[in-house]
């Protein structure tokens, strides 16, 4: 998945659907920003990249699962969790995090724009 | 007055009443209590004072009651009772090695054997007590000692090495405790006791016989009913004791252990009433026949009665300390002598009226030879106080009964059950800690009413090591922890605070039984433990968790696609995230120890890499700035150079620090470096609950500070001595030795059970010192599964630790050699950008990464 991100004015492509292991994330380039894909439960979902508590761009790299009904993605760094559905903090529901749009089109992950 | 700075003539103390001066004749254990609860005091702003204390012993004060440990390899350190720097901090002042010898109480003042002279406006005693050494012809002989200084123990010490043979004179508790003295410096031990049975004080016939059997079983000669006529040279021994009865028995050393008497030499000369037998009188206030002049302790004669325990002497402090600054919250007003301990690890307790002398008095016995076990329960005559009991070989019921006793509790109908043991794995009946009233004290030797312990559990302290630090129950001798923990399981449930231990929403399990789920279960994935076990999806909290657990059970590569998932941060790029989502490398140093071509390597990697450095303190080196797609890069140089992974990102074994040892240094008695690195190449890759230290030490001077980690191995003339359990950080806990002058294989062996037990039982997080601390029988406990193999469990916990160590791969080398893991150390999946956010800033050569207000600066 090395090449560049083959965009059009709808979506950026992100990768094979197989490369993300169930539960795991992977960052992605998209218009110039950073988001976080995940696959969970059957779902391709994402979210900015950019944690909002410690101010690093590593969301991708932290652990997906659900609390309360809600799936959510915890930060790396600080592990608050952010609902990745709805962008919204758990634990400061201030805090709001862009989500984007998935698809996934013969077995290829894109984020929409 | 070789010494004229404590009285300086333009400042005397006496004349400033706004602070008054007190001054303690003795640093015992009881001095020193007293001492630290008038600090305790001043310090809640109870009046200010100026403590002097005097300390005839080249040591401040220590744990009399665990004197024979000393020879089970605690040192003095071990055993002092002082937090080091309490005098220095709190100003007080110790004239170390100085006996009181003058009491001038017109003038009020003190004068020491150096020629110290001090001024008091208070007075205290604690002079404590003397052996009483029977006058026997031959008493006077070398090689005969008495039990009762660190002094004598290291002359007893000495003299062991010369002979064979050891006798204690008297088979009272401190006799036993000194034959377990002998026993532990390898002479075939003897007690000697002039009574027909042991412990007559405390103990009846009958448990005084079940006493014996036991003791003699573990090999320990009992002689009762001998009285000692003369000690002439023996013809295979240095000694040879003559009895009445015309029988002798011949030994190379003798220590008289006959009781004690009160050391009241100085007040009686300087005309503090004595009573008839010895011993300052003292009132309900702890005061003497002087207003200004206090007594406590083993020296003090409180209602005809000398209090030879430690507790009575600690509560004599406390109404003293409260008279002083005139709190009054309380008095002193006789003790219970009721005890319970652990002689030559046998239980041994006594509660009242043992004897079943009260009139009208009745008792319940139980024996059992099988288990030899004795218990006799005394009561009154309506079968509704008890009055008394006597347990040996299973102290289990003590707590309750000396409650029922102490609080004058009604019996229930069948008191007898009290002693019976259950059946059918039934509860023994208790009393229940729900009836005792709050006024109950649980912890003797601190003094913790039930109250206490009420108020802190609603206060939030709900496990019980965060009960003992928030009250100090159970943290002396130990003999109340059962009771605490029953009050605080009571407590909770009462409240309604169900302990929800299950480690999330996804397992409604504890962290100790997912662990014996995937072990019995044979189960590989969290997904099938997910499928079997839980529900959801999962969480932060239990991925890393069952990760860890599927870690150290079955040792697969951690980031296998199934695994990857589970792994927390660190570990998921096997390096240590920074706060600008860098990262940090460490290679493994075994024992700190490395070659110049090597730490060259280590240099010119950093330089290409353009990576910060700093040495840690696990004696590696850390380089720092790493991005996500630089570390296969930076591994595959450093794997080349002959490095593996040093783990620093996973709750896992981290190092084992180490001093040169006797390689190099004039002082190692042992190999400390070839010891460090066999450990560290053994356990390097466990996984466990939290992170694991180790150090080494090649000698007692303890450079590398193993004391104060997870697993401390000290070098001794004879082997090594293990300590467990400590920890520095921000909560230090000193480590406990376990056992000592082991050869290589047996402290392998005990690491080995150790770490395995630690793994099994631990919950998620918890350090071995909070573990330990929240274990049921504490560090006693882990000792008697580690080293006696209590639960049967040793050789499975080595095979379990053999998996491990056969089964270590370098994680890195296994993920440079894969190219589709590789492929997941990048910053973007879709470009070869990287974070265009990093920045740095050079510091003293080297960078760093900018602060917020520098960046802000740039734009």
């Amino acid at each position: 998945m090395n090449a560049v991100a083959q965009t059009n004015d709808l979506a950026t492509q992100v990768c094979e659907l197989d490369f993300i292991p169930e539960h795991g994330g992977v960052c992605a380039l998209v218009e110039g920003q950073q988001v976080a894909v995940f696959k969970l439960g059957g779902k391709v979902l994402a979210i900015d990249n950019y944690d909002p508590f410690s101010e690093a761009y590593v969301l991708s790299r932290g652990i997906v699962g659900d609390l309360k009904g809600q799936l959510v993605i915890a930060s790396p760094v600080y592990k608050q969790h952010f609902n990745l559905e709805t962008g919204v903090c758990l634990e400061d529901e201030e805090v709001t995090l862009k989500t984007w749009e998935t698809e996934v089109v013969d077995g290829i992950v894109y984020v929409k724009h | 007055m070789k010494n004229a700075k404590i009285l300086e003539p333009d400042a005397p103390i006496s004349a400033n009443k706004e602070k008054q001066t007190v001054v303690v004749i003795g640093n015992g254990m009881v001095g020193h209590k007293f001492i630290e609860q008038l600090q305790e005091a001043k310090a809640a702003g109870q009046g200010d004072y100026e403590i002097i204390t005097f300390c005839e012993e080249p040591l401040l004060a220590y744990d009399r009651v665990h004197l024979s440990e000393y020879f089970g390899g605690k040192s003095a350190d071990d055993l002092s009772l002082v937090t080091p720097g309490f005098y220095e901090d709190n100003g007080i002042k110790v004239l170390l090695n100085e006996k009181a010898t003058g009491i001038d109480r017109d003038a009020k003042t003190v004068t020491g054997s150096q020629g110290t002279v001090v001024e008091y406006d208070k007075l205290v005693m604690a002079t404590g007590s003397y052996p009483f050494v029977p006058p026997v012809p031959g008493k006077e002989r070398d090689d005969v000692f008495v039990y009762r200084t660190i002094d004598d123990l290291d002359q007893m010490m000495e003299c062991s090495k010369r002979g064979k043979v050891g006798v204690v004179v008297g088979g009272g508790l401190l006799g036993l405790e000194a034959a377990n003295a002998l026993k532990n410096l390898g002479l075939e031990a003897h007690v000697v006791e002039f009574a027909p049975g042991l412990m007559g004080v405390q103990l009846d016939q009958g448990g005084s016989d079940m006493l014996r059997t036991k003791i003699e079983e573990l090999g320990v000669q009992v002689h009762t009913s001998k009285n000692t006529q003369q000690i002439v040279d023996g013809d295979d021994c240095t000694h040879r004791m003559e009895f009445a009865d015309g029988t002798s028995l011949e030994t190379d050393m003798i220590v008289f252990s006959a009781g004690i008497r009160p050391q009241d030499e100085l007040a009686r000369e300087f005309g503090l009433e004595i009573g008839e037998r010895g011993g300052i009188i003292i009132d309900d206030n702890c005061i003497t026949s002087d207003p200004n002049v206090y007594a406590i302790g083993e020296c003090a004669l409180y209602d005809n009665m000398i209090y030879g325990l430690v507790a009575p002497g600690y509560a004599m402090a406390q109404a003293a300390v409260d008279h002083i600054t005139g709190s009054l919250k309380s008095t002193f007003a006789g003790a219970d002598m009721s005890t319970k301990l652990k002689l030559l690890g046998v239980d041994v307790c006594s509660i009242g009226d043992a004897h079943c002398r009260t009139e009208g008095a009745q008792a319940y016995t139980f024996v059992d030879e099988t288990a030899q076990t004795y218990k006799k329960l005394v009561v009154d005559a309506d079968k509704k106080r008890v009055l008394g009991a006597v347990l040996v070989g299973d102290g289990d019921a003590y707590g309750n009964l000396l409650q029922m006793k102490l609080n004058d509790m009604d019996l229930p109908e069948t008191p007898e059950a009290l002693i019976l043991p259950s059946v059918d794995g039934e509860a023994a009946a208790g009393l229940g800690v729900d009836a005792l009233p709050d006024t109950a004290q649980i912890c003797s030797c601190n003094n913790v009413t039930k109250g206490d312990l009420c108020s802190a559990i609603a206060s939030g302290c709900t496990d019980m090591g965060q009960l003992k630090d928030c009250t100090k129950a159970a943290t002396a001798c130990g003999g109340c922890a059962a009771l605490t923990k029953q009050v605080l399981d009571n407590e909770l449930e009462k409240q309604g605070i169900e302990v929800d231990k299950s480690i999330c929403e996804h397992f409604a399990y504890t962290r100790q039984e997912l662990e014996h789920i995937i072990r019995v279960e044979k189960i590989k994935t969290f997904t099938e433990l997910m499928e079997k076990h839980g529900e959801g999806h999962g969480c932060d909290i239990c991925k890393p968790t069952v990760g860890s657990i599927l870690a150290s059970t079955w040792n697969e590569y951690v980031l296998k696609p199934q695994h990857s998932v589970l792994q927390d941060t660190n570990d998921r790029a096997l390096a240590n995230m920074q706060k600008n989502g860098t990262y940090s490398v460490v290679p493994r140093v075994p024992g700190g120890e490395i070659t110049p071509d090597k730490l060259i390597v280590l240099g010119e990697v950093a330089k290409k890499y353009n990576l910060y450095t700093k040495i840690t303190g696990g004696q590696r080196i850390d380089l720092f700035g790493a991005q996500l797609h630089e570390l296969p890069l930076i591994w595959e140089e450093l794997i080349a150079a002959g490095f593996e992974t040093g783990q620093a990102y996973g709750k896992s074994v981290r190092t084992v620090k180490s001093c040169v040892g006797s390689t190099w240094c004039r002082y190692g008695v042992q190999d400390s470096v070839g010891m460090a690195i066999f450990i560290e190449e053994r356990y390097k890759g466990l996984r466990s609950p939290h992170k694991l230290k180790f150090a080494v030490s090649g000698c007692t001077r303890e450079c590398a500070e193993a004391q104060s980690k997870d697993v401390g191995v000290i070098a001794t003339e004879n082997g090594w001595n293990l300590y467990v359990s400590g920890n520095g950080g921000m909560k230090p806990r000193h480590a406990d030795l376990i056992a000592s002058d082991l050869d290589d294989e047996t402290l392998i062996k005990y690491i080995d059970r150790y770490l395995m037990f630690y793994i099994r039982t631990a919950d998620r997080l918890q350090r071995t010192s909070v573990w330990t601390e929240n274990l049921e029988g504490g560090v006693d406990y882990i000792r008697e599964v580690v080293c006696e193999d209590s639960l049967g469990i040793g050789a499975e916990l080595e095979e379990q630790m053999e998996l491990i160590v056969d089964t270590f791969q370098c994680e890195w080398k296994t993920t440079v050699e894969d190219p589709e893991r590789r492929k997941h150390f990048q910053h973007f999946v879709n470009s070869k950008e990287t974070d265009s956010n990093i920045k740095w800033v050079d510091e003293r050569g080297q960078i760093r990464p900018a602060q917020k207000t520098e960046l802000e600066a740039e734009v």
